[in-house]
């Protein structure tokens, strides 16, 4: 079954990115400003967002599926203006989200949950079974999709979260640390559907692991304290690097090159 | 759609296969086969007649093919645990909370049934704990802690106002009822005496919980109407004159104020529901 094109689909876009944020701030708890003046510019592909632990790349994440409100500063997602009071409706419609630690019903099967997520997510109530049966079929878990999820292991749920961040067909989907949990050959898979995905969709990785980033992304975005360090190809943040720096990989060492350039303390560890 | 079809010598020409079709042709016709059912039928009996090769072809591949097709057709009507509209009202989160509120009005008839009447005077528990008995339920129906799925929830186009109410009628539904059932069976209270408070108290914590969260509105609201209860209840063993009178049917002007406050603050704050 293929899918239909959309009135959606082929209007013609009037928004130049996906995503752009102009000086955003986002405050987490009481004074901690989590996101801290950040000006970015995403269009269609895959970004990947590399950063430190604590650099605030959960804190975006959220921002960016409209569950945190940003404190400060302008974010447009698909040309919608975000933040204040306004129905955000229309334009969740249209974003896919997978969170760090996803909670899910442990009594309901694959199927059942991300019909589910179909249904939250207003997806038309005719396209709900094809659109499930696509999204499970894309992970890889068509044969577990009347198993309950609290017999999946731990890179199965973490599949099951792929399949419901990706049964709207969004058009920026959101992935947090995506890959934890995933073994290598699911891995590689993994990769080869982000590639797909970011051919027509905005999709944003935060992840830890610079290896995904080269193999998988289009576009990396490097991000420490709360603000942009560098926004590149892969090959301009393993430039960036030289020999003198600490890393395996050439891009491990631009990694490390950047972030001490940005002033990052790196501590002991 | 267009109306005309493929002539008879093209559907040939493709059945047989021989002939050195033209790329664009072959596209063309293949995309018109793929829309036009009278088409297909005129090339299947093309093949059968004019490709007996080709028709014993297929008929080999689909008779291997068909133990795994009716093995997979079978699975496909998914085992259903649950219909899929009691989803889309309660959580699986809300069960226990909903459960509990049972529990709570089942054990306040039996208080009701066995207590002292001095204590309570003439209010019956029931009614005293019929206002507040909706929010347990209220409380998990938009939670953090109590959903698992709520951050994913709460990045969904339903995610608002609407998704909160729905659950909150669910909510609704099973405590009401109950409360009914035991107000007639205690006979001790009327409806009106419970119903407005209790709607009026569940509309004030929605309203509240655009401003601090639904959880923190509704369990705050239930712990305030508690204490007001049950710490007089405790020091002067009865319940203050004060609270009885204020469930007293005459002071339903009041209640009804209250949830009409409440409901016109919800109105208000609509937007606010979709990043609580």
């Amino acid at each position: 079954m293929t899918p239909t094109a959309s009135a959606a689909d082929t209007a013609p876009k009037t928004y130049a990115w996906e995503i752009r944020a102009g000086g955003l701030r986002v405050r987490v708890g009481r004074k901690k400003m989590a996101v801290d003046g950040l000006d970015l510019c995403l269009g269609i592909g895959t970004h990947g967002l590399l950063g430190p632990n604590g650099a605030g790349k959960t804190t975006l994440i959220r921002t960016l599926a409209t569950v945190l409100r940003p404190t400060e500063g302008e974010l447009e997602l698909l040309g919608t203006s975000v933040g204040g009071m306004v129905d955000h409706r229309a334009l969740r419609r249209r974003i896919g989200y997978l969170p760090q630690d996803f909670g899910y019903y442990k009594r309901f099967t694959v199927r059942e949950f991300v019909e589910y997520m179909a249904w939250l997510k207003e997806v038309p109530k005719a396209d709900v079974p094809g659109a499930v049966q696509r999204a499970v079929e894309r992970v890889g878990l068509a044969d577990r999709a009347d198993h309950r999820m609290k017999t999946l292991s731990g890179g199965m749920v973490r599949r099951v979260g792929i399949a419901q961040a990706i049964v709207n067909d969004p058009a920026v989907l959101l992935l947090d640390e995506p890959t934890a949990g995933l073994d290598p050959a699911q891995r590689l898979r993994f990769r080869e559907l982000l590639q797909e995905l970011g051919r027509d969709t905005c999709v944003v990785v935060s992840t830890h692991l610079v290896e995904d980033v080269a193999a998988a992304c289009s576009d990396v975005v490097l991000f420490a304290d709360g603000r942009l360090v560098f926004q590149g190809t892969p090959d301009d943040l393993a430039a960036a690097g030289g020999p003198e720096y600490p890393g395996d990989s050439p891009l491990e060492r631009g990694y490390s090159a950047l972030l001490r350039n940005s002033g990052q303390q790196g501590g002991t560890w | 759609m267009s109306t005309d079809h493929a002539s008879m010598r093209l559907i040939d020409e493709y059945a047989v296969g021989d002939v050195t079709m033209a790329a664009d042709t072959v596209w063309a016709l293949e995309a018109h086969l793929e829309t036009c059912a009278p088409c297909r039928s005129r090339l299947a009996a093309c093949v059968a007649t004019e490709a007996p090769g080709i028709a014993a072809l297929v008929d080999t591949v689909r008779a291997g093919l068909e133990p795994q097709l009716d093995a997979a057709g079978r699975a496909a009507p998914s085992r259903r645990h649950r219909p899929r509209w009691v989803s889309s009202w309660l959580t699986p989160g809300m069960t226990p909370w909903l459960a509990m509120t049972v529990v709570v009005t089942l054990m306040a008839l039996l208080l009701d049934a066995v207590a002292s009447p001095s204590f309570f005077g003439d209010a019956s528990p029931v009614l005293l704990i019929a206002p507040v008995l909706p929010l347990c339920g209220v409380a998990a129906s938009w939670s953090r802690g109590l959903d698992p799925a709520h951050e994913l929830t709460a990045s969904t186009a339903r995610a608002g106002l609407p998704l909160l109410l729905r659950r909150t009628t669910a909510v609704l539904v099973v405590v009401l009822p109950g409360l009914l059932v035991g107000g007639w069976l205690t006979g001790t209270m009327t409806a009106a005496q419970w119903l407005l408070p209790s709607l009026a108290f569940t509309s004030t914590a929605l309203a509240l919980g655009s401003v601090v969260g639904v959880t923190r509105a509704a369990t705050g609201l239930a712990v305030a109407w508690g204490v007001v209860v049950v710490v007089p209840a405790w020091a002067t063993g009865h319940v203050p004159l004060a609270l009885r009178l204020v469930l007293q049917p005459d002071q339903l002007p009041g209640w009804g104020l209250l949830l009409a406050l409440g409901i016109g603050a919800v109105i208000a704050r609509r937007n606010a529901y979709s990043t609580l």
